[in-house]
């Protein structure tokens, strides 16, 4: 019951009573939340419900038991509802620091707690380990070892869609592929700007061929591009988690790594990361000495597509693909926290012999959202099917993504549909550069 | 608190998915947009047809329990808040459009349909639907009938009342009884129809409508005007309609909104000037050219500082759009929002605002106002913290004024949201000792048990406006 009280007493403490009572209840917010759509309509799945669960209990109107928890988890985190609030709540700041103090007063049982402390603490700030582990994922995927489990259906076995995801891995680069790449990369052409590239982990090392596509594109696009190397994990999912102070760690390591480099921008491919790194300001808000140093630096961050755009990249380099229907979605985070929306469409509009169909409702969360679609897979899923659908709609060959996590997610809709044979998902970069190189 | 007699009669109707008593959900439905209005209900239920609420409305007229009918919860008069507990119904179960009848011009829908996907389905047969409240996007075609909700609309289209032809009602007793229909003309006996609309929820469930639809305008054109001085505006306002011109839409903006509205939307309202008049004709090309031209002129003849046409339909819907944030917009500046709902005879608008203005320096609290200057329905909103207690005192009495000021020069409490509770204690003012009693006659024959929305569009006896309840 202690953990009850001491939850309660942290949420009167810490949660911004002001930015609480900013939430006048219009309801403007509903139409675009997906849970609440997913819910048919319930309250609490909404961020008007969400934002007076919290004051409810910040108001003692009632104890933050597990049914306000679990509507906590259940909110993906998109943000959606943030650029459609006329009163400006800042949402995702109170969702943060809700699920921070939750997770910091909760006594988690061992798998959990061992979990958690693996993926937050002993893999995501350590890219070394990360290598590593996909260094395993390059000998499974190389070695005929996956196609042989594969075979036996033993995955099968595997809790809700595991088994699934498994087939959606993309190819890995072994760990000495990995770490054959250099530091520094010369503008094709002549150099207009210098920029330093954030490489993400999952980005780094699962997709690191789309990291390397990206600088690619930079380069042809007139940038230098340089790779700070002590650079580490931007804390998202430790934000999100409700780690908030390991995040904090972690923007700062950042930060100093980037403040080595005189670049004119902070480049990134990853709409989830970009949305953090550019609130670190926000994130060290209460520590006096490091808010200027946020500040400096999460006002170059920016996403590649807003580059490419402004360097006049498809000015600068004929684009061409084969005959294709592409449709777009969008990474919530570049779209609702970096704002950024027409750049990808306008680089994809760009691509000659294609055709771009708008998916209805392409700014809805395709239900990946971190760690969600392994958190909360039954909602997860229910998105992904009905995202699908706004897919099939638009006949499109081609699904592209500007977020790993929405990559992954949407790669796995098209197996979930069966579809593989005739559609496929791939990041904005992979894209750009295949239609760069196309003759 | 529900006995678990009750309860377990409820759960036998909907289905232990369908009926939710968790701390959780009637927190959740504790509430609607009406600042400083909160009551846990005692739980929620989600019935699938009209037949579940029979059985519902008939258990809970045996066992004297409330029940508060909701849609969204978008209503700004504390009219869907469970001030007195019982049962909150929803109809997101019941959101069918069930007809278009384009031989009839009709639709037939059920109560939780959202007016905004009626629109669209409506407009994609060429078809209108008239009535667009602020919050359409969001609310249900149950709680504009109930509330009888208005919008930018208005002023030409009426509000919406003039577009049910026909509801299907479940009286408080469990009985069905449906009035009106797919007619033209239809005059037989009392207008049951127009006595539900409006009604708020006291006096039954509506759980079927038959809506009027009209041919959609070809055309639309928007206009904004700009004015140093905020008399001016609302003379101009005057002036368009003494000229015998009634545009479709007739918004007016003051300065402060302007600046919120603008920092929210980013649609180039301008942030300088003292009002901004939002108007908009449709109708036939020639007939909008010739509206646009002379209303043009006569706001510049009303010493307007700018005149402008929209130059696209993506432009106008832009400004329109914003313009329906105005109120949540306003909530940036301070933490509590009061959003009044005083209407006037058009011809007095004028004479409101500047009353309106001399009130607040008089009670020394924060009015900005925005609203259907065309058909005289002024939104006076109040920014204040609901924290400092002496403040709010002084709102009330200015919101007491500003009734009071209302009712002098013709006009009534509530143009389109609805008494609810927030504006119970103001009712007399408008119709008088008889009038409520009339009214309270009515409610009393359909409800005797008083298990519809009770405390709702009635007074008790206090005449305190804002309250704050837990």
């Amino acid at each position: 019951m202690t953990t009850t009280k001491d939850i309660q007493q942290a949420f009167k403490e810490r949660l911004d009573y002001d930015e609480l009572m900013n939430c006048m209840r219009c309801g403007f917010c509903l139409p675009s939340c997906p849970t609440y759509g997913q819910t048919n309509q319930y309250e609490a799945a909404s961020p008007r419900g969400r934002i007076a669960l919290m004051k409810g209990v910040v108001d003692g109107l009632i104890e933050p038991d597990e049914s306000v928890e679990k509507q906590l988890n259940l909110c993906l985190g998109c943000r959606a509802c943030e650029p459609v609030c006329p009163s400006g709540v800042k949402y995702g700041h109170l969702l943060e620091e809700a699920r921070d103090i939750i997770q910091q007063k909760k006594r988690h049982k061992w798998p959990v707690k061992a979990l958690r402390h693996m993926v937050f603490e002993q893999l995501f700030p350590h890219k070394e380990r990360l290598k590593n582990v996909h260094s395993l994922l390059a000998f499974y995927q190389r070695s005929g070892l996956q196609k042989a489990v594969q075979k036996t259906n033993i995955l099968n076995v595997l809790p809700g869609n595991l088994a699934q995801m498994e087939k959606t891995l993309p190819p890995v680069l072994t760990k000495k592929e990995m770490k054959k790449r250099p530091f520094l990369f010369e503008a094709e052409g002549t150099r207009e700007r210098t920029v330093a590239f954030f490489t993400g982990c999952l980005m780094d090392t699962m997709f690191m061929e789309t990291n390397n596509a990206t600088i690619a594109l930079l380069q042809k696009a007139g940038c230098k591009v340089v790779i700070p190397e002590v650079q580490t994990c931007c804390g998202a999912l430790h934000a999100h988690g409700g780690e908030k102070d390991q995040a904090k760690k972690l923007a700062k390591q950042n930060i100093m790594a980037f403040e080595s480099i005189q670049a004119d921008d902070i480049v990134l491919n990853a709409g989830g990361c970009g949305a953090l790194l550019v609130e670190y300001d926000h994130l060290l808000k209460e520590e006096p000495e490091w808010k200027e140093r946020a500040a400096a630096f999460s006002a170059k961050v920016k996403d590649f597509s807003e580059i490419l755009l402004q360097q006049q990249f498809v000015e600068k380099q004929k684009l061409s693909l084969p005959s294709q229907i592409i449709t777009y979605q969008d990474s919530c985070h570049l779209r609702n926290v970096m704002k950024t929306s027409s750049a990808p469409r306008k680089l994809i509009q760009a691509i000659n012999g294609t055709v771009f169909n708008e998916m209805e409702n392409a700014d809805h969360c395709c239900g990946s959202a971190g760690i969600y679609n392994l958190t909360e897979q039954e909602m997860s899923m229910q998105i992904l099917d009905y995202k699908m659908e706004k897919v099939k709609e638009t006949h499109a060959h081609t699904i592209v993504t500007a977020n790993p996590g929405c990559l992954i997610q949407m790669k796995l809709g098209v197996v979930r549909e069966g579809v593989e044979e005739s559609v496929r998902a791939v990041h904005l970069a992979d894209l750009l550069l295949e239609a760069a190189e196309s003759k | 608190m529900l006995n678990e007699r009750t309860k377990a009669k409820l759960v036998e109707v909907v289905g232990s998915a369908n009926f939710q008593d968790s701390s959780e959900a009637r927190l959740v439905y504790s509430y609607d947009a009406t600042p400083n209005f909160q009551s846990l209900p005692d739980a929620v239920i989600m019935p699938e047809n009209k037949e579940q609420v029979k059985r519902i409305l008939t258990i809970c007229n045996e066992d004297h329990v409330p029940i508060v009918p909701r849609g969204s919860g978008t209503n700004l008069s504390a009219g869907t808040c469970p001030t007195q507990g019982g049962i909150v119904l929803t109809f997101n179960r019941m959101n069918k459009i069930l007809e278009i009848d384009e031989e009839n011009l009709t639709a037939t829908v059920q109560p939780g349909v959202i007016t905004l996907d009626l629109i669209n389905a409506v407009e994609a047969k060429g078809l209108f639907y008239p009535p667009d409240p602020s919050s359409m996007k969001i609310s249900t075609i149950g709680g504009n009938i109930s509330e009888c909700s208005g919008g930018l609309r208005g002023l030409k289209y009426g509000v919406t009342k003039d577009y049910v032809l026909g509801l299907e009602v479940v009286l408080a007793n469990g009985d069905c009884i449906k009035t009106g229909g797919k007619l033209a003309k239809d005059v037989a006996g009392y207008d049951l129809t127009n006595l539900f609309v409006g009604s708020e929820g006291t006096l039954g469930v509506v759980t079927e409508a038959i809506l009027k639809l009209i041919p959609i305008p070809e055309t639309k054109q928007t206009l904004l005007a700009l004015f140093e001085d905020m008399d001016a505006a609302a003379k101009t306002v005057s002036a368009i309609i003494a000229h015998k011109i009634i545009p479709a839409t007739l918004e007016f903006l003051d300065q402060p909104t302007c600046e919120v509205v603008e920092d929210f939307a980013q649609v180039g309202l301008p942030t300088d000037v003292n009002a901004v008049l939002l108007i908009e004709q449709d109708g036939p090309p020639e007939v909008v050219s010739r509206d646009i031209e002379m209303i043009s002129r006569i706001c510049s003849e009303g010493n307007a500082v700018s005149v402008k046409v929209a130059a696209s339909q993506a432009e106008a819907e832009a400004l329109s759009t914003a313009r329906r944030s105005a109120l949540s917009a306003l909530a940036r500046m301070k933490p509590t929002t009061i959003l009044e709902d005083a209407t006037v005879p058009r011809s007095k608008i004028s004479e409101m605002v500047k009353a309106i203005n001399e009130i607040a320096v008089t009670y020394n609290v924060k009015i900005c106002t925005f609203g259907h200057a065309g058909d005289g329905n002024l939104h006076p909103t109040c920014l204040t913290d609901a924290r400092d207690k002496e403040e709010l005192h002084r709102v009330e009495q200015a919101f007491e004024a500003i009734f009071h000021k209302a009712f002098e020069l013709g006009g009534t409490i509530t143009g389109e949201h609805g008494v609810g509770e927030m504006k119970a204690p103001y009712l007399a003012l408008k119709m008088g000792g008889e009038g409520v009693a009339a009214m309270k006659a009515i409610k009393y024959a359909l409800d005797p048990q008083g298990i519809m929305n009770p405390g709702k569009i009635f007074a008790k006896d206090t005449r305190k406006r804002v309250v704050v309840r837990s």
